[in-house]
């Protein structure tokens, strides 16, 4: 296991392991996702408060929990990269980036277009949208200073610790629905006792969960091999890849 | 089949939610296969300019 | 020689600092005409009904002070980045994040306080009950230094960039909500008369997370910034 670890760091075995596995990612993804639209769109049955316009919840919920996931994955690949000086967790932690902001941005819109209906207005300013937005920003802060920046390994340093920074951020976002009593939806999964929703629907959730995690390790993947590529651009084994490929 | 599109009234609303989730991964699958071509390229074209020099 | 032990350097560094700026003191009147200007723009903006920009207020002060450190952030490590002196303290034996507190509270002094003694004013042109403007300068009290210790953060990543100006508050901007919300919160809440020690303690607490945690992101920030 360790032996693995080790070989990982390697940037020329991570790029031959990850290609191997992001078909099976691929695949696995794809399952899920269909598994879950399939039970989220066509077996769940209608709510009884709001119709089936509910079923938003199927994208936005996931979209939002991986918002935050990602932003964790992203600063805790920064902070190995930054103490341990490890490339992998440098090129993990910006190879997220860009998924993270897709997802956060998903995740606003789809609320808000299941809060037109519902509440009657696309946006309200309360904790848990506002931080998302805020969420937003702190991932384009981390694109926009990692552009900025020319040497890469630099940029990968100061983005970790700007990640860093903004993880407060996080909890806010989560436990803002208990210290504001707001309009959003309250936590119905991820608090202590039994989830307060309704097994039919719990499950394509969850389905929908596991199928979003699925393509954000894809994706990461893809950009982690394109971002090594570019890094590992003098070194013998890129070179021998460019000319095999051209 | 028409009830499935309609969603109970909400169809738009529900309709363009996934229609968005779809488009926003799909931009995220092709973005690093393109950005890979580029770069493949990119290397290819400084490989050939090394070699001529 | 004998070299300076750490609170010596501390000093040092702060006098320092405030000797250059008292140096170039017309500078100082710049964030704080800023600050006057940007919250008077406001009632000739939305209309000068006072029981409208009694509600609005507070925000309004709030983001112009926001706005005003922002724009004041540039200069703590510019001018020092330019003539070399940030790489010498980088140097230095002495642990660079409690030098780094000297160098915000020097900052702070020249930038921060200034905002708290114009704010009463600025009340009163907004038409602040009372209440609301001790609130006001409690809030400020509390939150400026968090502004200027967040700040120097987002300075320290780009001070070695070429437009760092503009990613500045792109960065920035975003961890100064919380302080924003809690603070402005608190002074439209008091204004209303409704306690607001929930508020301040919030306040209190973010204060006491920048004070402790930011010296040594920003100490990190330079050094890789600087490498």
């Amino acid at each position: 296991m360790l032996k693995f670890f080790h070989r990982m760091a390697s940037p020329k075995y991570f790029y031959q392991f990850a290609g191997k596995l992001i078909p099976w990612l691929a695949v696995a993804c794809l399952g899920f996702m269909l598994a879950g639209l399939y039970d989220g769109l066509l077996l769940a049955p209608t709510d009884y408060q709001q119709g089936d316009s509910y079923r938003i919840m199927f994208v936005h919920v996931p979209a939002a929990w991986m918002s935050m996931f990602i932003y964790m994955v992203m600063a805790g690949a920064g902070a190995i990269g930054l103490i341990w000086h490890i490339k992998l967790a440098e090129v993990m932690a910006i190879s997220s980036a860009h998924v993270g902001a897709s997802f956060t941005f998903l995740a606003l819109v789809t609320g808000s277009i299941w809060g037109k209906p519902m509440w009657g207005t696309w946006w309200v300013w309360d904790a848990r949208l506002t931080s998302e937005l805020i969420l937003l920003f702190l991932y384009l802060g981390v694109i926009a200073l990692y552009n900025a920046v020319e040497d890469k390994r630099t940029a990968a340093r100061a983005t970790s610790i700007l990640a860093l920074v903004g993880v407060v951020n996080i909890p806010i976002i989560h436990y803002s629905v208990e210290w504001w009593n707001t309009l959003h939806q309250g936590p119905t999964v991820t608090k202590f006792d039994a989830p307060s929703i309704d097994i039919d629907m719990l499950i394509p959730l969850l389905l929908m969960a596991v199928a979003f995690k699925l393509f954000y390790a894809l994706v990461v993947l893809m950009r982690a091999r394109c971002e090594i590529l570019q890094r590992e651009r003098n070194s013998g084994w890129v070179k021998e890849l460019v000319r095999a490929s051209s | 089949m028409n009830e499935f599109f309609h969603m109970g009234g909400y169809g738009f609303y529900v309709w363009t939610s996934y229609g968005l989730a779809l488009l926003v991964l799909l931009a995220n699958l092709l973005s690093p296969i393109l950005l890979k071509k580029k770069l493949l390229r990119e290397l290819a074209r400084r490989e050939q300019r090394a070699r001529r020099l | 020689m004998t070299t300076a032990n750490l609170s010596q350097a501390f000093m040092i560094l702060l006098r320092r600092d405030l000797t250059l700026a008292y140096r170039r003191r017309s500078e100082m009147i710049n964030p704080l005409l800023f600050f006057i200007l940007v919250t008077a723009l406001f009632p000739l903006g939305i209309g000068a009904d006072p029981t409208l920009l009694r509600e609005v207020g507070p925000g309004i002060i709030w983001v112009a002070a926001l706005l005003a450190a922002l724009l004041s952030l540039e200069t703590i490590f510019r001018s020092d980045f330019d003539d070399g002196s940030l790489e010498q303290l980088l140097l230095s034996p002495h642990p660079l994040s409690i030098l780094m507190i000297a160098k915000v509270f020097a900052h702070w002094l020249i930038t921060g306080l200034p905002l708290l003694v114009v704010a009463p004013l600025l009340g009163v042109l907004l038409d602040l009950p009372g209440d609301a403007i001790t609130t006001l300068l409690i809030t400020l009290a509390l939150g400026t230094p968090v502004l200027s210790l967040i700040g120097t953060i987002g300075v320290a990543l780009t001070v070695g960039l070429r437009k760092g100006g503009m990613i500045l508050s792109l960065l920035v901007l975003p961890l100064y909500i919380p302080v924003l919300i809690f603070a402005a919160n608190a002074v439209a809440t008091s204004g209303a008369g409704l306690p607001i020690d929930a508020h301040l303690s919030l306040l209190t607490a973010l204060l006491a997370l920048a004070i402790s945690l930011s010296p040594v992101a920003t100490a990190a920030a330079l050094r890789i910034s600087l490498s």
